[in-house]
């Protein structure tokens, strides 16, 4: 039971920390405290991973209510891995934050930067937690709410309009989510999840459940950016300031996808909905597919390098949906296990970015020329990276690749298979652009002078860089919880 | 030592060396000492094991798991002995000659250059010791990317161009076909591991096979078969050691070395023999024998005639492998040994010329075996291990594989050698004739031989090209060993 508690804990000590921050009002105060908190949300989220894996899931009923009346808090393999995934990218990001925080955004407003981090790392991490699909809709607002702000503190005009955009295309997401709800509670009169799922079979064939499928199904396509309902997410990752949008990166688009997970695979019963109403399988799989590639196309004409991997971002997901669509073990923990490998190279490469436009000032591929030389270590972590987006063996991105061609190979789709190593192929294009700019090309005469990163910034790049190595090379132990946790889905337990 | 601890004791060298070139990288001549003294230890390291291999052992061990059931482990087997063996004697003979080239054509950013070489060592010995298909496909990509850096070293837009190529050809058809088909073999077999006889028989059907063959031989895009072949005479815009080492022995090698180990312990010989269509392997290995023969004839610029050379011989190992036959296996594994101590005689050679009189092109070396005695004598004796006439290398592999082909019959396999024999001869002979019994143009250019260090390193491949004619038996005893 104490270890229960902790479940609220790493959800609740964020939240009391915003409002905090703000009567801090001291940016070095607000930031010190940010970074204590998310380095304990953190701390907190690997106890309750390592108490899950020993003895299975963790439940909490949040004021004593017991579900289905009141709010039950559940935490499984897979939630507490993306709690882990997003907790850990939480607290990297926090200790890099500082010296970009300090250029980027205007001193009177960097209180609130922090208090807003704090909230949407609440709303994140609530997500990951509750086994209640109305408090789940909660979670996603408050994440969503404070991301629009963040978002929109980018100090380039544009990120209003972005943020602006997000907010719309976030909110028709979540209206439709919560239509979803809405016509499952109509049909189930409940909102806990376990209590659905084991209510889902008598209703299945009903239209009302259907539609709230769909509506379920594209609210969530809408927060996880599937192609093509993406538009929202390369204004907002390229107009944020740079420590959001590596934030971003790594956790928001990777809850929403655990979301996805969550309703399609345990409320649901996956299979069944995947394989039994015709078309939902292959629309995802279409989806993604070209997701991968329109992306991928689009990510290789892009000048600005945010925008590239925010484009490369849309492909990667399309890999995860891929995965998802196979409706298969090997398929779900080539998704699991994309989730969090992902997750740690873009964070690493959008934290370059950061650096990079904290000693250069910009982000275009013309900023690159000649970085090779002046940033060596910063520009080491951006090939890590590349590489590792590519699918290069000894980096994570292999790790994916593989479980999907295999996944694709086991249900005889040999041309899936091909697309999937083609859509790599693809990701060398785009990376290899940079690459060559920054190892091949003379720095203008006119250009800033440029000194390595510091040390408070290229640390955390290379945590996040070396995990893209380590947990490629050995890959056992995230792959076993990857693989329970997608066996467990399978089945439709809750484990 | 146990054979364990000096497989990674020679892995780690080249490695730590690596490191310590970039440590000392302010004073040159202690850099270029580092390199050496790293080649010599690495060779020895390897050496200590020919007695365990050709005794018939097979010491392996396993690093550790990568993914649930799959590991990273290394087994010691003949071909990678006879593989490692060569790679790492080159290494310091070409180490020698990289000295001379290198400031001897005021080369820049030369720290970097034995840098990656060194790492391209690594690569290349983790090749030859993999265990399973996993390890090798991994060093496979990893000699790739560190071999980039040194395609690229002038850093002129032409070299980033053959960059792309070179990087767009080998990534494209390891990721493209050689990933599809490790994933396939291991969701069929459910191991990856390198076992005499092979893995696949009796876990997929005989078509499934076939395209898992399309796969794999497609998949080894540096075994230069045609029509994926175009890096290697991208690859040429290299500084000449790279060619040299990397892009004549360690790369191409690592290619052919892939077919042979994939026919051999992960088809399997007797099933491969048994109802899998391989008819199309032996006809593109034997047009791409002719055609890389035929564009090499055409070539005026010394390196890249002996790029396509590459290409072509390379073939050989590939469709002496496809024949199957016991004797043609033999012959592919010769072949190897043959070609990599020939052709890098003749990269020598090339490169040779290249520092002491500037030229390039095959028509500029009218009467220039005069000057430079030395270099255009051991050229000829590359030239001739090429053509597989004796008393050189190279005759020796052509006759196993000649023999192996009659054994089975492939009267196809007999034509396509005896034309391409010709077409050999058609190609370097000139050369020879130019160089000592044309007059010299007088350009106005004195010179004479090349620096010292490199005439030594092109004496003594040549010298080992003679020795290989005359005392075989070490290649051989580990060639009968794989079949065994």
């Amino acid at each position: 039971m104490i270890v229960g508690n902790f479940s609220i804990l790493a959800v609740i000590t964020p939240l009391m920390a915003a409002p905090i921050a703000v009567l801090l009002r001291r940016p070095g105060a607000a930031w010190l405290l940010a970074l204590v908190v998310t380095w304990a949300t953190f701390t907190l989220s690997l106890v309750l991973l390592g108490q899950v894996l020993e003895s299975g899931p963790i439940y909490l009923r949040i004021g004593g209510w017991d579900a289905p009346w009141g709010i039950e808090y559940r935490l499984d393999r897979v939630g507490g891995l993306v709690m882990v995934i997003v907790s850990a990218i939480g607290s990297v990001i926090m200790t890099y934050s500082r010296a970009s925080v300090e250029k980027e955004i205007p001193k009177d407003r960097i209180y609130l930067f922090y208090a807003m981090y704090l909230l949407c790392l609440t709303g994140l991490l609530g997500i990951t937690i509750t086994g209640d699909v109305f408090n789940l809709f909660v979670f996603l607002e408050i994440s969503s709410l404070s991301s629009y702000v963040l978002i929109a503190l980018g100090s380039n005009r544009r990120a209003l309009t972005a943020a602006y955009r997000y907010l719309i295309m976030g909110t028709i997401g979540a209206t439709f989510y919560i239509i979803g709800v809405g016509l499952m509670y109509m049909q189930t009169g409940t909102l806990n999840m376990s209590d659905l799922a084991t209510l889902m079979p008598t209703v299945i064939d009903s239209r009302v459940i259907h539609a709230a499928l769909a509506f379920l199904t594209v609210g969530i396509s809408l927060k996880l950016a599937l192609f093509p309902l993406h538009m929202w997410l390369p204004n907002a990752y390229t107009f944020a300031p740079s420590t959001v949008s590596a934030f971003l990166a790594g956790t928001a688009t990777k809850v929403a996808v655990y979301v996805l997970i969550r309703i399609v695979f345990t409320v649901f019963g996956g299979v069944v909905i995947l394989k039994n109403i015709p078309g939902v399988q292959e629309i995802l799989m279409t989806l993604a597919i070209a997701g991968i590639f329109v992306a991928s196309a689009i990510a290789v004409f892009q000048d600005n390098i945010k925008r590239m991997l925010a484009y490369s971002s849309v492909a990667q997901i399309g890999y995860i949906i891929l995965g998802i669509s196979f409706a298969s073990t090997t398929g779900l923990t080539g998704s699991i296990i994309h989730l969090f490998n992902h997750a740690l190279m873009k964070t690493a490469l959008f934290m370059v970015m950061g650096a990079i436009s904290l000693r250069i000032g910009g982000v275009t591929i013309t900023d690159m020329r000649g970085l090779g030389r002046r940033m060596p270590w910063t520009m080491a972590a951006f090939v890590v990276g590349g590489l590792s987006l590519i699918g290069i063996p000894l980096t994570v991105g292999f790790v994916s690749k593989w479980y999907l061609i295999k996944a694709a190979i086991e249900q005889d789709m040999l041309l899936i298979a091909g697309l999937i190593v083609l859509g790599s192929l693809n990701a060398v294009a785009y990376v290899w652009r940079i690459i060559e700019a920054a190892y091949f090309q003379e720095a203008p005469k006119n250009a800033a002078v440029a000194k390595e990163a510091p040390l408070s910034m290229l640390l955390p790049i290379w945590v996040m860089a070396g995990a893209s190595i380590y947990f490629g090379i050995n890959a056992t132990w995230t792959l076993n919880i990857a693989t329970d946790a997608a066996e467990a889905l399978m089945s439709g337990i809750i484990q | 030592m146990s054979p364990e601890l000096t497989i990674i004791a020679a892995l780690g060298v080249p490695l730590i060396g690596a490191l310590l070139i970039l440590l000392t990288r302010a004073n040159p001549n202690l850099r270029e000492t580092v390199t050496l003294v790293t080649a010599t230890v690495t060779f020895v390291l390897v050496a200590t094991l020919y007695p365990l291999v050709s005794g018939g052992a097979s010491p392996s061990f396993v690093v550790g798991e990568m993914m649930p059931g799959l590991v990273i482990g290394f087994t010691l087997e003949p071909l990678g002995m006879l593989f490692s063996l060569i790679a790492s004697f080159l290494w310091i003979i070409t180490s020698l000659y990289a000295i001379g080239y290198m400031r001897g054509h005021h080369e820049k950013n030369q720290t970097r250059f034995y840098f990656f070489f060194a790492v391209a060592i690594f690569a290349t010995l983790g090749i030859a010791f993999a265990g399973n298909m996993l390890t090798l496909f991994i060093f496979y990509e990893f000699l790739t990317l560190s071999t980039f850096p040194l395609v690229t070293h002038a850093g002129t837009e032409k070299a980033k161009h053959a960059g792309r190529v070179y990087l767009g050809i080998l990534i494209g058809t390891s990721i493209g076909f050689m990933l599809v088909a490790i994933a396939w073999t291991w969701n069929a077999t459910g191991t990856l591991d390198f076992k005499a006889g092979g893995i696949l028989e009796g876990k997929v059907t005989e078509s499934a096979a076939g395209i898992l063959l399309l796969l794999y031989i497609f998949g080894i895009g540096k075994a230069a078969l045609m029509p994926f072949h175009r890096w290697l005479p991208a690859a040429m815009v290299a500084p000449t050691p790279v060619s040299a080492l990397l892009h004549a022995v360690a790369v191409v090698k690592a290619g052919v070395f892939t077919v042979i180990k994939v026919v051999v312990y992960i088809f399997g010989v007797d099933f491969l023999a048994n109802g899998v269509t391989t008819d199309w392997l032996l006809y593109l290995s034997g047009f791409t024998i002719i055609a890389a023969s035929v564009i090499a004839l055409r070539q005026d610029n010394l390196k890249r005639r002996l790029a396509y050379s590459t290409i072509s011989q390379l073939s050989y190992v590939v469709m002496a492998t496809a024949i199957l036959a016991p004797m043609s296996i033999i012959g592919a594994v010769m072949h190897i040994a043959a070609h990599a101590f020939g052709k890098i005689t003749l990269f020598f050679c090339a490169g040779s010329i290249l520092v002491a009189s500037h030229k390039t092109e095959v028509s500029q070396l009218d009467g220039i075996g005069r000057r430079m005695p030395w270099t255009m004598a051991a050229f000829a004796v590359g030239a001739l291990s090429m053509i597989g006439i004796p008393p050189v290398a190279g005759f020796i592999s052509k006759w196993y594989i000649l023999s192996g082909a009659f054994d089975s019959g492939q009267m196809l396999a007999v034509g396509v050698i005896v034309l391409s024999t010709l077409l050999n001869a058609g190609y370097f002979l000139p050369i020879i004739y130019r160089a000592f019994f044309k007059n010299p143009v007088d350009d106005g250019e004195m010179h004479g031989e090349a620096p010292v260090p490199i005439v030594i390193a092109l004496t003594i491949t040549a010298s080992i090209t003679f020795l290989i004619f005359l005392f075989p038996g070490p290649f051989l005893e580990l060639a009968r060993q794989l079949i065994a």
